[in-house]
């Protein structure tokens, strides 16, 4: 029983000691002023969270000396079948329970969980460290801003173009990358992130530079979603005889941005189990071996560069119909990271851990508001004690195990 | 036992090769062929060019001089992913097996050369060949032992349904008990009518199993016969089984 609480103490602890500096000492004039009662309630949420951790473990495993056995990890198929069933229809029903903060922050964190898909299958899966992914992103969302600007196009054209082009450059920046590994390839994604943001940001001409350019909402079937329509349309709302809110454009947006992260979501845990997925990860285990079973290593680097790249394109396209507005800014480096920091901490190749730390990552920040100046900190910090504790990331990417080819 | 099938056209020729790491010369004017049904082995030194040799045929590197031909198909300048579709199916020297994927979806792999008549593979045929393979696939190959994960590269190979099977030192760092189990798997795998290409340090063991032999030195060939011959030639003994000088 002693064990029991020791961890937890030493926890609570490190916590104290880390976090006492930032939030104990408050700057007043000239002085410093020490509080003592955040870092200690931070330290008590530390150490609750690990005996909870701990419980929890306990519960999942009866019986210690029992050997951890490979069954006890599956999940069984009826639980798992009815959560496939279940958590798509409470998505659905979500945005409709949702105040209108919340629902752009159900959005944001379903981009960003599109996102983490995207870049999941270029370095969770194929194993290239792509530093630069923000570039599709705001391909995506340029694409629709410039569409709309130039050709007159709307949302539902600029999905396929923005994701088109995005897929497009994936394919030009895997091409001078494919013989690059490691280090070298993640310097120049990153030199390849910055030079798309530098070009939106300097080409005022084109794309208005940093003053950025306005996107309008998508259309259901020609009917807008403000509150008066452009000349000769209905707006939404007159159409179905209700009242006005501003709602309903962000419900619409959502529940289109849900049914394609659905299907993004079939398509990447389809691809894992197909030849193509599978010589992704072979390619990233031994390039050598991988070329001389038949692999082509051009087509399958460049088809992860591109499809993870159309993915990133599409979360553009909704970020910019969500927001309405898009300029540089929202596609630095810090975006970059930010995506790839996901993709780490939800495990690398593992959809559901992908998935669960979009989430935790976007959501996270926006109830920890009042504490949002530390954002980056405690993010750091996450990141630390997940390399230390689960280096293979939140939900660790399990092989799928065939077992009944018959005997 | 070793008569050479002159008459039949080679299942792989090569004629006159050599091949380069940039300005390092690997492999000089290096001749050479394999029948149908045989077993070839090519016994060298560390550095003699044994691996380059192989890799020459996956075109990395490709060959400086000469011609390779495989089946009657010129493949020196083919990019290295098309060679194993046209039946050549390599064993690489240290297994290089994927060792965070499971047994079965490293064997998977090995069906990629097949292009669209993958299904047509008997998965059946390997597993009687591999027992064990069969009772570990769902396991990750990294966890394997080293004669296991051999057997496992060899299967992965085979998936292919190669006419000709290349192996890189297939005893590379096994226990004696274990190589013996390989060369029998290897003597099964050409009775099933694989061709077989073996390249080894293990002179002794690769000479006893093996049609044909060639003896590679700096590069060149240096002596070439049937398994027994070069068994038995002083200067082969004296190289590479050491028993000559030393204990007589």
């Amino acid at each position: 029983m002693g064990a029991f609480f020791i961890q937890p103490l030493i926890t609570a602890a490190l916590v104290l000691v880390l976090t006492a500096p930032i939030s104990g000492l408050v700057l007043d004039g000239y002085r410093f002023d020490l509080h003592w009662q955040p870092p200690l309630w931070l330290a008590l949420a530390a150490f609750f969270i690990h005996v909870g951790l701990i419980l929890i473990r306990r519960l999942l495993r009866p019986g210690q000396k029992a050997p951890p056995q490979q069954n006890s990890r599956q999940i069984h198929p009826t639980v798992l079948r009815t959560a496939t069933i279940l958590l798509p229809l409470l998505g659905l029903l979500l945005p409709f329970f949702l105040g209108k903060y919340w629902l752009t922050v159900a959005i944001l964190a379903l981009i960003y969980v599109l996102l983490a898909l995207g870049l999941n299958i270029v370095v969770g899966l194929a194993g290239m460290l792509d530093l630069g992914f923000v570039a599709f992103y705001a391909v995506g969302a340029y694409g629709y801003a410039l569409g709309q600007e130039y050709l007159g196009l709307g949302f539902w054209a600029a999905l396929p173009l923005g994701a088109s082009l995005a897929a497009g450059l994936g394919m030009i920046l895997g091409f001078p990358v494919l013989r690059m590994h490691g280090d070298y390839l993640a310097i120049v994604t990153l030199g390849f992130g910055e030079i798309i943001r530098l070009i939106l940001n300097n080409w005022v001409s084109f794309t208005g530079g940093p003053n950025g350019m306005r996107v309008d909402s998508p259309t259901l079937l020609g009917l807008e979603f403000s509150r008066r329509a452009k000349e000769g349309n209905v707006p939404f709302h007159e159409f179905l005889g209700i009242d006005y809110s501003s709602n309903h454009r962000h419900i619409f947006i959502y529940l289109i941005l849900f049914l394609v992260v659905l299907a993004t979501l079939s398509l990447v845990t389809r691809l894992k189990h197909m030849p193509l997925g599978r010589s992704w990860e072979a390619l990233r285990e031994d390039e050598i071996a991988c070329r001389s079973l038949g692999i082509n290593h051009v087509t399958v680097k460049l088809s992860a560069f591109a499809l993870g790249a159309m993915i990133g394109g599409i979360g553009g396209v909704f970020f910019a119909a969500s927001q309405g507005f898009v300029n540089p800014t929202s596609f630095t480096f810090f975006e970059s990271a930010l995506i790839l920091a996901i993709v780490v901490l939800g495990g690398l190749g593992s959809i559901p851990g992908v998935i669960i730390a979009a989430i935790v990552i976007t959501v996270l920040p926006e109830l920890l508001r009042d504490f949002s100046d530390y954002r980056v900190l405690v993010f750091g910090l996450a990141m630390v004690c997940m390399m230390i504790w689960r280096p293979k990331g939140l939900v660790q990417n399990r092989r799928p195990v065939f077992q009944r080819r018959s005997a | 036992m070793a008569e050479t099938p002159s008459h039949r056209e080679p299942i792989l020729e090569l004629k006159n090769v050599s091949s380069h790491y940039g300005p390092v010369r690997a492999l000089e004017g290096v001749s050479l062929t394999v029948h149908q049904g045989e077993i070839v082995t090519l016994i060298g030194a560390n550095g003699a060019g044994k691996s380059t040799l192989l890799m020459t045929l996956f075109a990395n590197p490709r060959a400086t001089v000469g011609e390779v031909f495989f089946a009657g198909t010129k493949i020196t300048h083919l990019p290295t992913h098309r060679v194993s579709p046209l039946g050549l199916a390599l064993v690489p020297e240290g297994r290089r097996i994927f060792p965070g994927m499971t047994v079965i979806e490293n064997m998977e792999l090995g069906r990629t050369a097949l292009g669209q008549q993958r299904q047509k593979v008997n998965l059946e045929f390997l597993y009687n060949l591999f027992p064990i393979l069969k009772e570990r696939r769902g396991q990750k190959a990294g966890t394997l032992s080293g004669g296991e994960q051999q057997m496992l590269a060899i299967a992965r190979a085979l998936m292919s349904q190669p006419r000709l099977l290349l192996l890189d030192e297939p005893s590379l760092g096994l226990a004696p008990m274990m190589i013996r189990k390989i060369f029998a798997l290897i003597q099964t795998i050409v009775q099933s009518g694989t061709t077989v290409f073996l390249v080894e340090q293990n002179a002794n063991q690769a000479l006893q199993i093996a049609d044909r032999g060639y003896v590679l030195v700096n590069g060149q060939i240096r002596l070439t016969g049937t398994g027994h011959e070069l068994l038995t030639n002083p200067e082969v003994r004296q190289a590479y089984l050491g028993k000559l000088t030393h204990r007589e």
